[in-house]
């Protein structure tokens, strides 16, 4: 159908499936409760019809309509980071070089040029931002605004942009196609926040890091961990070129590295006494508070990826 | 005519940029007023404040929606005059030789008669970035005759750094905007002038990128 390659197929339709029963449990418990406000959780899962139609909407598309709206992701998240953070009002211009990162960024990803694609964010735009901020002239606070734009700049476009070259790399599962690497990482990352979430809520006690994320407990940790490691070992090998015993390996690392995406975005925030990155989907927050553990699922997976098959 | 081009304006340029270069973070979006006649003060940091603050009414209203601004420096030529009147559709408003504040005020009168929604910066000035200026008393010569005026204070945040006064370069950033509740009204312009000041200062707190200013030696 539609010429998606069958296994990434009938991924989209078991997400959808989840969607619907997400949906359906929400109405009958509005129904039971008609008292209680269930807005959150309303507004959560209509925000998650919408991210998961324009996912599957940009997947499907020509992978240059891919690739442009990871560049918008990219985009999206490095400004939600320049305006929580603080930058001086000196700076204005040097974030303005980063934002440019973004479309050669992404001109590197389209264009397949894998050399370029590893090395221009850590190397060129790393040193050439400093470059352009002293010719601005202002040395106070110089190290903390340069460490701070380019920690954003690496979290939010060479990290980010590491799913969108998913789509480049050579189809070794004609079956799942390039989209279903993509679908693989997503699917499994989000499954992780969710496990570690439901895991916490039912056995949780032990407080992992009190101090950055008081909700997140040993238990939930390790039971999304068990959890998805086993479920992501059965799926890998439908969806990507990984065996079984790789994907149990890709499924700890998606889950370990996701929680600590999670936790780092919240120790940003924490930081800033802020509860939310910003109010882009409705019931979740800004995208930030979104695709945190993305943020490093993405780039470890696909280089796991890479080492062993490509 | 106007109105047409003045709804493409917003429909094309303002709406889409407001969306996309800048994004809002809107808190409290119900307490604006929907109808005129009614005043909206905010903070002024950027040339943007119009636009935003225009762009959070519906196309089909933006026309009843009148900023209150400064005749010297947006009539100062005549494309700009134009622009200004017919497209943004401001109210010009003389900032030197104040004698008769009846004729001063007596453009905002008729739009406020009309059933127009004002928008008032008080601080006069954009001043410095992220900074809020002491409020002039002109607001309150404007409500005096009108005890149940609906005044709303609306704090935003964020735009100085898109575009501070003095800059041409628009930097793309994420801006709070935080409507309050209606100010009460009040005989004496200083115990008013002071609760416009302490209600906006109150939104601030909940503005999420508050922290995001470091101050330097630019200013």
């Amino acid at each position: 159908m539609f010429n998606i390659p069958t296994h990434s197929f009938y991924m989209m339709i078991f997400v959808v499936i989840l969607l619907v029963t997400g949906s359906l449990i929400r109405w009958r418990l509005q129904v039971k409760n008609p008292q209680t406000d269930y807005l959150e959780l309303k507004q959560r899962i209509q925000s998650w019809w919408w991210m998961i139609g324009i996912l599957f909407g940009i997947l499907l598309a020509p992978t240059t309509i891919s690739i442009i709206f990871f560049a918008l992701l990219s985009f999206l998240a490095l400004k939600e980071f320049f305006s929580i953070m603080p930058t001086r009002q000196a700076d204005r211009r040097i974030l303005l070089w980063a934002y440019l990162a973004i479309p050669l960024q992404y001109y590197w990803v389209a264009s397949n040029w894998y050399g370029m694609f590893l090395i221009f964010i850590p190397i060129y735009v790393f040193l050439f931002l400093p470059m352009r901020a002293v010719f601005i002239g202002e040395t106070k606070g110089f190290i903390r605004s340069l460490g701070t734009i380019h920690w954003a700049v690496m979290l939010s476009v060479l990290c980010v942009s590491h799913i969108a070259y998913l789509l480049q790399l050579p189809v070794k599962n004609e079956q799942a196609g390039a989209l279903g690497l993509v679908l693989f990482l997503i699917f499994i990352t989000q499954f992780n926040d969710v496990c570690q979430y439901i895991w916490g809520k039912t056995l949780g006690k032990h407080k992992i890091i009190p101090k950055v994320s008081p909700k997140k407990t040993w238990e939930g940790f390790i039971g999304g961990v068990i959890t998805v490691t086993l479920i992501s070992g059965f799926v890998a090998p439908y969806l990507t070129p990984l065996t079984m015993v790789q994907g149990f390996v890709a499924g700890t690392l998606i889950a370990i590295s996701g929680f600590v995406g999670d936790v780092v975005i919240s120790s940003v925030k924490r930081d800033l006494a802020i509860k939310d990155s910003g109010t882009l989907i409705p019931g979740h927050g800004g995208l930030l508070d979104r695709i945190d553990s993305l943020i490093y699922t993405a780039p470890l997976f696909f280089h796991f990826l890479y080492y062993l098959h490509y | 005519m106007n109105r047409f081009l003045k709804i493409l304006f917003f429909a094309l340029l303002v709406k889409p940029m407001v969306l996309l270069g800048l994004g809002l973070n809107v808190f409290f979006k119900a307490k604006l007023p929907k109808q005129g006649p009614a005043i909206v003060v905010a903070n002024h940091n950027s040339h943007l404040d119009t636009l935003v603050l225009m762009s959070l009414y519906p196309l089909s209203q933006i026309h009843k929606i009148r900023p209150v601004a400064a005749a010297d420096y947006f009539l100062k030529n005549k494309l700009l005059a134009w622009f200004s009147l017919n497209i943004i559709g401001i109210i010009p408003m003389q900032r030197k030789h104040i004698r008769d504040t009846s004729v001063l005020f007596a453009q905002c009168h008729r739009a406020l008669d009309d059933g127009d929604i004002l928008l008032l910066f008080p601080e006069g000035s954009r001043g410095k970035p992220e900074q809020l200026s002491d409020l002039k008393r002109g607001v309150h010569h404007l409500i005096k005759s009108r005890e149940t005026l609906k005044v709303v204070p609306v704090m935003m945040h964020g735009l100085g750094k898109a575009l501070p006064k003095g800059e041409m370069i628009f930097v793309p950033f994420n801006c709070d905007v935080v409507v309050g509740d209606a100010i009460p009204f009040n005989s004496d312009a200083k115990c008013y002038i002071d609760s416009v000041s302490d209600a906006l200062t109150l939104l601030l707190t909940l503005c999420m990128t508050r922290q995001s200013v470091v101050k330097d030696d630019l200013e």
